[in-house]
């Protein structure tokens, strides 16, 4: 334990070394948010015989993309994935398979500190742009809900972080693998939640959608905390979440003695 | 890669005779030439990873299916964002994906590599060739998958039309061509002030990420945004609001008067302008990494 505790913190002072590149990231970020804010706000504004949209009220549509980013700059993978690829690629995981270090634990521990780092960066923009829109948050319906909501954050940070892992252990077998991650990440972009409120799409899709990954990797949390996913349907949610959280863990183990079988250390 | 095959322009043999204009069709010509070996060697090497090539245009292709799909959405909910009809969305969603994939395919991957360059210090090499070393960083790589894009983003700005009932005359559309390759000019001279950027910090990873937010709110419909500091910025200092609606405005006839027209065109010109300015600082600054 004491040894990733060293690679977390070997991990704060590398990603520290990133700590500008993260506050634009998280800045620029907040450009085409404000756009959709606008875009929502000239929606509600064309209806105005109609005060919601889906039940969401216009302050409850604009907290749920305040507390997406939150829950997005918390749990985001951003170059986890490169990385991993990279070090499949140049061979630089072969003093894996000599130290008594785990790779799985030991990028989990880098991504923990990665995020670390990432959220305070993010902080003072992030912070700024949910104070000027302080007139719009809501709260929590209750401390059940703020606790289920923490739960599902940390199952989600995992859920994300297991699946780009396994995404980027295909560098086992294919050379380049961006494209792959690309049509990843726009699955998660739209069936996440990242670019609407999931229940705002017609019922029969959202079903099907609940069936995949994916609305557990931001919907879900986002969900929660704004009190639109409530009592048995919370708790299934959970379990599901954390159902995710073991199967893809489980892949991502079998994808890793797969991938090492059919590993050859080129230029190790 | 490997270098263009050139015949040095005889500088010395140019005979006073020789007009200006003619000396200048000698240059077009001759850069021409160079840019017909680029665009080949951009075939050759985009067919050695037909997979791959395959690949990015799917990739494209999904998020401007995700980008429909989030205009189908949300007119589920509503029947107009301000003046804006749900065709009249498609048609401008439409236009911003094929102007952005036109840039895409002349400029985007060599903006990019300009930090590369200079980082390397492969900036040294194109500084020596003698050709505009800004017509060869620029213009490097043409990305031929953009066009197929490029393309989609059409048939679906058609499909929109045809939605609209539009019937665009011919000096509609000549006025859209010209609007867009105004917008295409404008995404290249920020995204390439951008990258100059990068003379002053070598790192320069976040560039194409700050470039997709940043040009994303070209397909916002500019009549959602109230008058304020964020419209005034995206207006006239990052003209990121005129790029898509302007054209797709001419087209549905929705312009309010044609001063919006010559606003872009104008802006255009005035960035293209700027961005020579810094391009030439950046190069001042620029001291060789390699040696």
């Amino acid at each position: 334990m004491t040894k990733y505790l060293q690679v977390f913190s070997l991990g704060i002072q590398n990603a520290l070394v990133y700590r500008v590149n993260f506050f634009f990231r998280a800045t620029f970020g907040l450009v085409p948010l404000l756009a959709t804010l606008y875009l929502w706000r000239a929606i509600y504004a064309s209806n105005p015989d109609r005060p919601d949209v889906a039940g969401y009220t216009l302050s409850g549509m604009i907290s749920y993309y305040l507390v997406m980013t939150v829950v997005d700059a918390l749990t985001g993978v951003t170059e986890d994935d490169w990385q991993i690829a990279a070090d499949i690629r140049e061979g630089r995981i072969s003093q894996f398979l000599l130290k008594p270090m785990d790779y799985l634990t030991y990028r989990l521990s880098l991504f923990a500190a990665g995020r670390v780092v990432y959220t305070a960066a993010a902080l003072i923009p992030v912070g700024l742009f949910v104070a000027l829109q302080h007139r719009h948050v809501v709260g929590p319906p209750d401390a059940l809900h703020l606790a289920a909501f923490v739960v599902s954050v940390a199952l989600t940070a995992l859920l994300q972080f297991l699946i780009s892992y396994t995404m980027a252990l295909l560098a086992f077998w294919l050379l380049e693998i961006s494209t792959f991650i690309f049509i990843l990440f726009a699955f998660e972009y739209i069936a996440g939640g990242h670019l609407f409120p999931l229940d705002i799409l017609p019922p029969g899709l959202l079903a099907v959608l609940q069936f995949t990954p994916f609305p557990y990797q931001l919907y879900f949390p986002v969900g929660v905390y704004l009190g639109r996913i409530q009592d048995a349907e919370l708790v299934r949610g959970l379990a599901v979440q954390a159902a995710w959280v073991v199967a893809v863990y489980g892949l991502a183990r079998w994808v890793w003695a797969r991938g090492i079988k059919h590993y050859s250390a080129a230029g190790g | 890669m490997r270098p263009p095959d050139h015949t040095p322009a005889p500088q010395a043999l140019a005979s006073s005779a020789m007009t200006g204009w003619a000396a200048a069709w000698r240059r077009m010509r001759h850069h021409a030439g160079v840019y017909a070996v680029l665009c080949r060697n951009s075939l050759v090497r985009e067919m050695s990873f037909k997979t791959n090539f395959l690949l990015w245009i799917v990739v494209e292709l999904l998020w401007f299916a995700l980008q429909l799909a989030f205009v189908a959405v949300i007119y589920q909910h509503t029947e107009r964002i301000a003046t804006w009809s749900r065709w009249e969305v498609v048609l401008l969603v439409g236009a911003s994906h094929f102007i952005q994939q036109v840039f895409t395919a002349f400029f985007l991957t060599n903006c990019v590599q300009l930090s590369d360059h200079v980082r390397t210090g492969r900036l040294d090499f194109f500084l020596l060739l003698p050709v505009n070393p800004r017509f060869l960083i620029s213009l490097r790589q043409l990305d031929l998958g953009a066009f197929v894009n490029a393309a989609s983003a059409l048939a679906v700005m058609v499909y929109a039309g045809a939605r609209l009932a539009l019937r665009p005359d011919l000096l509609q559309l000549m006025g859209f061509g010209l609007l867009c390759a105004a917008g295409v000019l404008l995404h290249y001279a920020l995204m390439f002030m951008l990258a100059a950027v990068s003379f002053w910090t070598v790192q320069a990873q976040g560039l194409v990420w700050g470039y997709y937010n940043l040009f994303n709110v070209a397909r916002v419909p500019d009549a959602a945004l109230p008058p304020g500091t964020f419209r005034v910025v995206f207006t006239f200092v990052l003209p990121m609001l005129l790029v898509a609606n302007v054209p797709a405005k001419l087209l549905a006839a929705k312009l309010a008067s044609p001063a919006e027209m010559l606003l872009l065109l104008a802006l255009a010109a005035a960035i293209f302008a700027i961005s020579s300015r810094v391009w030439r600082l950046s190069l001042r600054r620029y001291t060789s990494a390699s040696s």
